[in-house]
């Protein structure tokens, strides 16, 4: 009996270490390097206001499309937030908002207060989708173009400087 | 040449390590309890160098020398000479340097403090501490080096991120290292123990202190942080289950259980080998924590720049501790008898150990469970605060009225002669809850419980302490630590249900109000500061009589260029008012979010009144002994 205990005890620890391991040399969603220059993942979010879905294809149709993660609750995205009313002015990009782990009422109001910047506004709200992309924590926001491939990923509100940098690859 | 100094000190210390542990051994083959002098001297000089070497990187620090990686990376020669010296550790190669220095001054100090006990058992001790810190040197030298050159010499270096430019995370990282790192002693100490056979009691007295103070450290660490969190991430909460959070608070659980089960096994001669598997537990958990932290597997706030070869080497080093002490452990494990009679103290003792290994399981399954999944399943899953909230808070409640009846319990067997006291004190709890309710006029079922169990620990606390005190008896270290976790979770609690929290958009000269505060913004100002500069906003909070100014400030830092946003906290000992304003663009109007947060203070305050309990005991111990 006793040896059986001690088998299982320490396949439980060689389980962990192993699966530790392969996290390790698993290409991580979460390390934004690895995803620039890739499609983005398939994700499918629903609107905001309606019920449907709103999936990849959609995005094919603009020439660049920001995508920014963003929630009432969260303080860094108010800062954020003029960047991003200063974005929705450029013809040549659209930005779609995806409203994470958040109520609607609440985020509705945030955008009432603030101005919508948003082009098509989605939520994510138990975050599932958003872990695709390999949101942590946000703001974060993924700048993509055409063929649906990831130019830069900005984690963290977006700077004075980010918006130059968009500005300039989307001229 | 500093780089080259720092290496040569590194290496030095290797071999002084490796010098400890070959004169150990011919120590251990020679007859007397005596240890050569050459084995004290070696052991003081490693430390020495050792701290030496530390500050050689702090003088890098200072005088800004970006000729190391480590310097150009995170500093810059604007900073003020404080922010300087602490960015020396606010850095993942920095920070390890912390890790080996507590590593050998505790190994040294367990040398010198631990006379009495067998020459074996000390000596193997030292040869384990210093196997681990040829490890952690190891580490250092391949892959973290604090000392790496960079050429060529840059003019300027990248500084240091603007929210750790702060006092409290400035010592909260050596503090908390004193407590995880700490936990080593007892590792080493456990491992020794189990190959030199010396499970008497007089191994409990060897470690018992050293885990009140790492405890105790530990405790203070994780407060220190908390309290960051509080006015640094600007939105008035204190506790994240961040997984670094987490990873701080899996070894603070094993110790809790462990400085109570070896006193059981102190006056009973019971548990030894559960205090063994706690020991290994506490250092194994430290370890595992830096490994989930620094290996760039989880994300969380605290990341440091992440390096995958450094995750291999954590890794490696972990399963060989894990293995390494698990196969001892099989080896030399008998049956122990737990055949305890239920109501006695042995038990109430067990009870505490179930309740911790039951947090430490809930809290390690959550930090690392979607590791587990996306590495078995690809399916990517974050746990968050309701997770812990739902599973921890309602297991509270039993486990403050254990808390509370535990320690008058007697040994071997138990005989309850006081209940109808203890049900006079249920009733008082129950009763100062009522009005607690009807006071504030709010309800709900969970947190009313934890409230009265809360009030349930405090009050017979305190009837605790007027009965021995009668009796001559008083326990005054365990009646301050358990009264004051009581406090703890019944101004968490509060604070819980009475906070207050408003958002609003603002111009100067306006005035909001609601129920019956009124917040006025009454002027902006603009100062330069050293490093940043900042816009200083002024507003006034009149609620009834009570008029307070708070001036909360957007901050430009300049190396590197960051924004960041300070809350404005006015303190009292009833209540926080913490005011935080954004700027919204090409407006004038600011965004402000305006909270009352009851009782603060005096959560901070039950945390160190518990640190306090911890010391006592450490202090009446170091007396007796």
């Amino acid at each position: 009996m006793q040896k059986i205990v001690k088998t299982i005890i320490f396949l439980i620890f060689l389980f962990i270490l192993s699966v530790f391991f392969i996290g390790l040399n698993r290409d991580t969603n979460y390390n934004t390097a690895n995803q620039i220059n890739k499609e983005i993942p398939d994700f499918k979010v629903s609107y905001l206001d309606k019920e449907n879905f709103f999936t990849k294809n959609d995005l094919r149709k603009n020439n660049f499309t920001l995508i920014n993660f963003w929630a009432s609750w969260c303080a860094p995205c108010r800062i954020e937030h003029p960047i991003l009313i200063r974005l929705s002015e450029e013809k040549n990009m659209k930005i779609v908002g995806v409203n994470f782990k958040d109520k609607k009422e609440q985020a509705k109001k945030f955008l009432g207060e603030l101005g919508n910047p948003y082009d098509v506004s989605t939520k994510d709200m138990y975050g599932k989708q958003s872990v695709l992309f390999g949101i942590y924590g946000i703001p974060e926001s993924i700048l993509i173009d055409k063929e649906l491939i990831v130019i830069k990923k900005f984690v963290g509100p977006l700077s004075v400087n980010d918006l130059n940098y968009i500005k300039e690859i989307i001229k | 040449m500093i780089s080259n100094f720092g290496n040569l000190l590194l290496f030095i210390s290797i071999f002084l390590s490796l010098s400890i542990i070959y004169l150990s051994n011919k120590n251990l083959k020679l007859n007397g309890n005596q240890i050569t002098k050459n084995i004290f001297q070696l052991s003081l000089i490693q430390s020495t160098l050792v701290i030496i070497c530390f500050f050689t990187l702090i003088a890098a620090f200072i005088v800004s020398d970006f000729s190391l990686i480590t310097v150009y990376q995170n500093s810059h020669s604007m900073k003020p000479i404080f922010y300087k010296i602490t960015g020396t550790w606010g850095n993942h190669e920095g920070s390890l340097m912390l890790w080996v220095i507590i590593l050998t001054i505790f190994s040294f100090l367990f040398l010198i403090y631990n006379k009495n006990h067998p020459k074996k058992f000390r000596l193997l001790t030292l040869i384990i501490q210093n196997i681990l810190i040829i490890g952690f040197l190891f580490f250092i030298i391949l892959n973290s080096n604090p000392f790496s050159p960079l050429s060529p010499i840059p003019k300027e270096g990248l500084g240091l991120n603007p929210i750790l430019q702060d006092p409290a995370l400035a010592i909260h990282p050596p503090l908390l290292y004193i407590g995880f790192v700490g936990s080593s002693i007892y590792f080493s100490a456990a491992i020794a123990s189990l190959i030199s056979n010396y499970s008497e009691k007089n191994f409990a007295s060897s470690i018992k202190n050293w885990i009140l103070i790492s405890w105790s450290f530990q405790t203070l660490g994780i407060l220190v942080g908390s309290i960051w969190a509080y006015y640094e991430l600007g939105w008035g909460g204190f506790w994240f289950w961040d997984p670094v959070e987490n990873a701080s608070l899996l070894p603070w659980f094993a110790m809790t259980a462990l400085f109570h089960s070896i006193i059981v096994f102190e006056k009973r001669n019971l548990f030894y080998f559960w205090v063994i598997i706690l020991c290994l537990m506490t250092f194994i958990l430290s370890v595992t924590g830096t490994f989930l932290v620094r290996s760039g597997i989880l994300n969380s706030v605290h990341t440091f720049a992440s390096d995958p070869t450094r995750g291999i080497y954590i890794l490696s080093f972990l399963s060989l501790m894990i293995f390494g002490s698990v196969f001892l452990l099989f080896k030399k494990y008998k049956t122990e008898n737990y055949n305890l009679n239920q109501n006695s103290k042995e038990t109430f003792v067990l009870v505490n150990n179930w309740f911790m290994m039951f947090y430490l399981v809930t809290v390690l399954l959550g930090t690392i469970y979607p590791i587990f999944t996306d590495a078995l399943s690809q399916n990517k899953i974050s746990v968050g605060p309701p997770f812990y909230n739902a599973i921890i808070f309602p297991v509270v409640v039993i486990f403050l009225i254990f808390m509370a009846i535990g320690p008058n319990t007697s040994w071997i067997k138990n005989k309850f002669d006081n209940i109808k006291l203890y049900f006079l004190i249920l009733l008082g709890a129950i009763l100062i809850n009522l009005m607690i309710i009807l006071f504030f006029k709010n309800f709900s079922i969970l947190s009313n419980f934890i409230i009265i169990s809360a009030l349930f620990l405090i009050l017979s606390s305190l009837k605790d302490f007027v009965i021995s005190k009668k009796k001559n008896n008083l326990d005054l270290a365990r009646i301050i630590a358990h009264a004051s976790f009581g406090f703890l979770v019944l101004f968490i609690g509060l604070n819980h249900i009475f906070s207050v929290e408003k958002d609003y958009n603002m111009k100067i000269g306006e005035i909001k109000k609601f129920d019956n505060y009124s917040i006025e913004f009454k002027n902006l100002e603009l100062k330069d500061f050293t490093n940043y500069q900042a816009v200083v906003g002024e507003f006034e909070i009149l609620k009834e009589k009570d008029r307070n100014i708070l001036k909360p400030e957007i901050r430009i830092y300049s190396n590197p260029k960051t924004l960041t946003y300070e809350a404005s906290i006015k303190t009292s000992f009833i209540k926080d008012y913490y005011l935080t304003m954004s700027n919204i663009d090409r407006s004038d109007y600011y965004n402000i979010k305006f909270q009352e947060k009851p009782l603060m203070i005096w959560i901070w305050l039950s945390v160190i009144m518990i640190v306090c309990g911890g010391l006592l005991r450490f202090f009446k111990n170091a007396k007796n002994s």
